[in-house]
């Protein structure tokens, strides 16, 4: 193998699991140490930065992260990345003077944002700033988007959710609510520099069967239910309730229904319980309270009597795996009929744009999604650009932050009259020796080997009385330390250095992983066989120095390394030394300065 | 010294040995001694043989003097029998624990200060009396825990940190267990494991006195150029006689050598000593041979490796005293003090 580039960004970048797998690439083991430390103000503040809302993602985010953390494959259960992030959050000091000063001169570029929702809002963030002038639409009375209209405050307490919203507007936005945007067009005579497009994928998606028209009236789509319920138009549901759907939207409305006096409330999935689109957790959160998950059971037909619901009649399947795919086939046991009065529809939404002229230059794919750069994030009228559930369908908070760094950027070069694609900034890496004596770190090596700690929840009976209280606590300043010291600090590197290495075996020899092996050089393949310990996971790199001295080379398997540091500490010519990797993600404000 | 504790997290593919241990059953706690200290891969080296032996930890006695080197039985075989002597004089304790339990399988770990210095004396007569037990010297031709001095073993000519010339002629322990009768010699490199590790598992296994001597070179004061124990120079001038593999009972034999090439030696357990012979004029059932192609390459600077010398019929001490086949730490008092009539008939006999 060709010895590796540790100079290139991506490299120590992708050993940092978590920030690699988070859309917004947020520094998570330099946060974590934080709140370790005690210092919850600087830790919000990283993840401002970097992911825009921290509060409302520490209850609400989808965890990419987590099934990433490397204690997954050292030990089982990830850090509990997402409920440290809300520690730093609930427990942050005053924030202003950390803040960006936005310039009381504008910079006579004027940007359109279309939603209040995360994508917009973040937009706005990163360009106030640079002195832009920014004019924000949305058709609710509130900024938030679907953060306000489509996550229960059960889970996502109003005033969290409204500090991090009003924080960005009151930085300077123009914001314009209750304002519906019926015609692209109409925005682009406003003749703005650059429009930004954050309207989401509103559009929930509908089930024609069989009774569908009759029953009408008895059937909500979810995401609007939700929002009703949101902004204090539905307060109560009566009578037996079915929830059509298994992602998170499904666990959302069955566990408000469930708090507005629902008489039963029965979640119905098509497919089977692992492979629900609904987050593990949410899953876990909707039965601990008691509501039934059905599994493997398509509807087939709504039964009314004179228009009156009656129930659904569902047919059995069983999933079998065929060329790698699963394949529903019916089991043969007569359909089932579940007896209802109201049925909520969570199967999904789409980023629908019926608003956007198709004539004025914005090209539509064969799905209905604009066409897009996928870097900068702009559609094929030059002055447009998307992000979020808008840009590549519905995916998640976190994704609306990471799109609209990028969409910033974007915006900025164009109006600087720079190339968005060519003038980009390239990502940077600082590598930092963690050295400070003989025997001491500038990090905390020692290996913890506590199991995750659980999130205490509020009074099972309080928090379903009452669609207020918020069913998790967080972690209090304790656990959350103690978690926090469950981070293995990936991001503090074992760096090799040739020239210094004597051979002496003695990493190898103290590593409590096998991730060292000095051997001849082979081929990849050849050579993840012939390591101390063998390397299967392809997906984690191989660490291969240049030869050394016996003509061998050094090679590191990075998949399990604890970065306990023992390497360097046993490494009598600080071959091995422990550096902490900065990774700069260009953002406006970053590269800027 | 190192501070932080070792993980018990291990590889999630680390190996099971036969008796559903892995090698991390067999370690000891952090070592102590200077980072990059030869004498830490002695230590790993007898980790991974007695994992790959499968012999509990408890079947183990681990006996040393003093010096950086006897302080390495801390760090493995953490779960088996360990007794830290006097300087000089483990192979007098050695001698008690194997007669007392010749069914502990005994590693004595000493040093060049402590087997070519104060005990000399002790080193010649453990290999005299045939104890059936590995002895491995940590052989870095310093005295590290007393800042460097020459030791007995450093060859003349080498150099101290500073540049000074070494004056004395060394002691060649190999050539004083090759003459004295020792039935298992080698020598080997702390920096070799993929010799040092089955030379373990063979002299573990090997009924009689095994002795190996290895090189390992001390960081702090002997790994520079002007010594002739430093890594550089042991990997620039060192010659591989013989390579040793132990065949176990249970493995299959995958490597076929031509003939003449190889030896086999049957060990007591059943498996099986393979000796390929890397140097077409070394014979290792030769003990003159070997002592002279061992002082021959010592004159011209060369260190040769490996297994240089086996008995295959060697025995041990209790073959020799004619002891009971039960360990006599088991022997009941009915079986130690027979009775009045037994005496009798012994006094009888000398009449």
């Amino acid at each position: 193998m060709n010895p590796t580039d540790i100079r290139a960004p991506e490299y120590f970048h992708k050993v940092v699991d978590c920030q690699w797998a988070c859309p917004a690439h947020t520094p998570v083991p330099e946060y974590i140490r934080m709140i370790a430390a005690g210092q919850y103000t600087e830790a919000y503040m990283i993840n401002w930065e970097s992911n825009v809302f921290p509060g409302i993602l520490g209850r609400t985010c989808d965890r990419p992260c987590e099934p990433a953390c490397r204690r997954v494959r050292t030990e089982e259960k990830p850090v509990a990345i997402c409920r440290l992030k809300r520690v730093a959050a609930d427990h942050k000091g005053d924030i202003g003077h950390f803040l960006p000063q936005v310039p009381k001169d504008k910079n006579g570029k004027r940007v359109a944002l279309l939603g209040a929702g995360p994508a917009s809002l973040a937009v706005a963030r990163d360009l106030l700033p640079f002195g832009y002038t920014v004019d924000m639409f949305d058709q609710d009375p509130a900024g938030g988007g679907m953060m306000r209209s489509q996550i229960p405050a059960f889970r996502l307490p109003a005033d969290v959710l409204e500090e991090e919203v009003d924080l960005i507007v009151n930085m300077g936005v123009n914001a314009t609510y209750g304002y519906e945007i019926t015609s692209m067009k109409e925005m682009l005579d406003m003749n703005y520099d650059a429009y930004f497009v954050g309207t989401g994928a509103p559009r929930g998606r509908d089930l024609d069967l069989p009774g569908r028209k009759e029953v009408d009236e008895h059937i909500s789509i979810g995401i609007d239910w939700l929002s009703s319920v949101a902004f204090g138009h539905t307060t109560s549901i009566s009578g037996k309730v079915i929830v059509m759907g298994g992602g998170n939207t499904a666990m959302d409305c069955c566990r408000t229904s469930k708090r507005l006096g629902a008489e039963t409330v029965t979640v119905v999935v098509r497919s089977g319980f692992e492979v629900m689109k609904a987050s593990e957790w949410e899953k876990e959160d909707a039965m601990s309270e008691g509501i039934p998950i059905i599994n493997n059971r398509p509807p087939k037909e709504f039964v009314h009597e004179n228009g009156k619901l009656k129930g659904i009649i569902f047919e059995c399947v069983k999933p079998i795996e065929e060329a790698g795919r699963l394949k529903y086939v019916p089991t043969g046991e007569p359909d089932v009929f579940i007896e209802c009065d109201h049925i909520l529809m969570a199967i999904g939404q789409e980023n629908h744009c019926p608003w956007i002229e198709r004539d004025i230059g914005i090209e539509f794919d064969k799905w209905d999604c604009p066409i897009l750069d996928e870097v900068t994030l702009q559609s094929t009228h030059p002055k447009i650009f998307f992000g979020g559930d808008s840009a590549f369908g519905p995916e998640n908070i976190i994704w609306a932050s990471a799109h609209a760094h990028q969409a910033a950027i974007s915006i900025h070069l164009m109006c600087q009259g720079k190339d968005p694609k060519s003038d980009r900034p390239p990502e940077g890496l600082n590598l930092i020796s963690q050295k400070m004596g003989v025997h001491e770190w500038a990090y905390d090596a020692e290996h913890d080997a506590s199991k995750r700690y659980l999130v205490p929840h509020a009074n099972r009976r309080r928090s379903l009385e009452n669609i207020k209280v918020e069913v998790e606590l967080g972690f209090d300043e304790i656990l959350g330390s103690r978690e926090a010291q469950r981070c293995l600090n990936c991001d503090v590197q074992t760096v090799f250095t040739e020239k210094l290495c004597i051979e002496c075996d003695a990493c190898v020899d103290i590593c409590p992983m096998d991730c060292i092996t000095f051997t001849s050089n082979e081929e990849e393949a050849q050579l993840r066989n012939l390591l101390t310990a063998p390397a299967p996971n392809l997906e984690q790199a191989l660490y291969v120095s240049t030869e050394l001295e016996t003509g061998r080379v050094m090679v590191k398997d990075e998949d399990v390394c604890l970065h306990c540091g023992l390497c360097a500490e046993r490494c009598p010519t600080n071959a091995w030394d422990m550096q902490k990797s900065v990774i700069h993600i260009p953002q406006l404000g970053s590269y800027a300065e | 010294m190192t501070f932080v504790p070792k993980p018990r997290v291990h590889h999630p593919l680390l190996q099971f040995n036969e008796i559903g241990l892995t090698r991390r059953d067999y370690e000891g706690s952090v070592s102590t001694l200077c980072a990059g200290c030869g004498h830490d891969s002695v230590s790993a080296a007898v980790v991974i043989a007695c994992n790959e032996l499968a012999i509990p930890p408890h079947r183990f006695a681990k006996i040393s003097g003093i010096g950086c080197s006897s302080k390495t039985p801390s760090y493995f075989l953490g779960a088996s029998h360990g007794f830290n002597s006097v300087h000089g004089r483990m192979p007098s304790v050695a001698t008690g624990a194997n007669l007392a339990n010749h069914e502990l399988h005994c590693i004595g770990v000493s040093g060049d200060g402590d087997s070519a210095s104060i005990g000399v004396g002790q080193f010649a007569h453990i290999v005299r009396r045939k104890v059936n037990m590995l002895y491995i010297v940590d052989n870095n031709g310093t005295y590290g825990l007393t800042k460097g001095q020459f030791s007995a073993t450093n060859d003349r000519g080498s150099t101290s940190k500073r540049g000074v010339p070494n004056l004395y002629s060394p002691i060649d322990l190999v050539s004083m267990a090759l003459q004295i009768g020792a039935s298992f010699v080698a020598r080997s490199f702390s920096g070799d494991k993929q010799q040092l590790v089955p030379l373990i598992k063979a002299a573990i296994m090997h009924k009689g006195f095994a002795f190996i001597d290895v090189i390992s070179p001390c960081v702090m004061f002997n790994n520079h150029n002007g010594s002739t124990k430093s890594y550089q120079y042991v990997r620039e001038h060192t010659a591989s006689m013989v390579d040793a593999q132990l065949v176990m009972p249970h493995e299959q034999i995958e490597i076929e050598y031509a003939p003449g090439t190889h030896k086999e030696v049957d060990m007591p357990d059943g498996s099986v000593l393979r000796l390929r012979k890397i140097s077409e004029t070394y014979d290792p059932h030769d003990r003159v041979g070997a002592l002279n192609h061992v002082q021959r390459a010592q004159e011209q600077g060369d260190v040769i490796t490996g297994l240089l010398y086996v008995d295959p019929i060697a025995s041990d001490i209790h073959e020799v005293l004619e002891t009971t086949s039960t360990p006599l730490n088991q022997l009941e008092e009915t079986d130690l003090c027979p009775g009045s009539e037994a005496l009798t008939a012994v006094n009888a006999s000398f009449r």
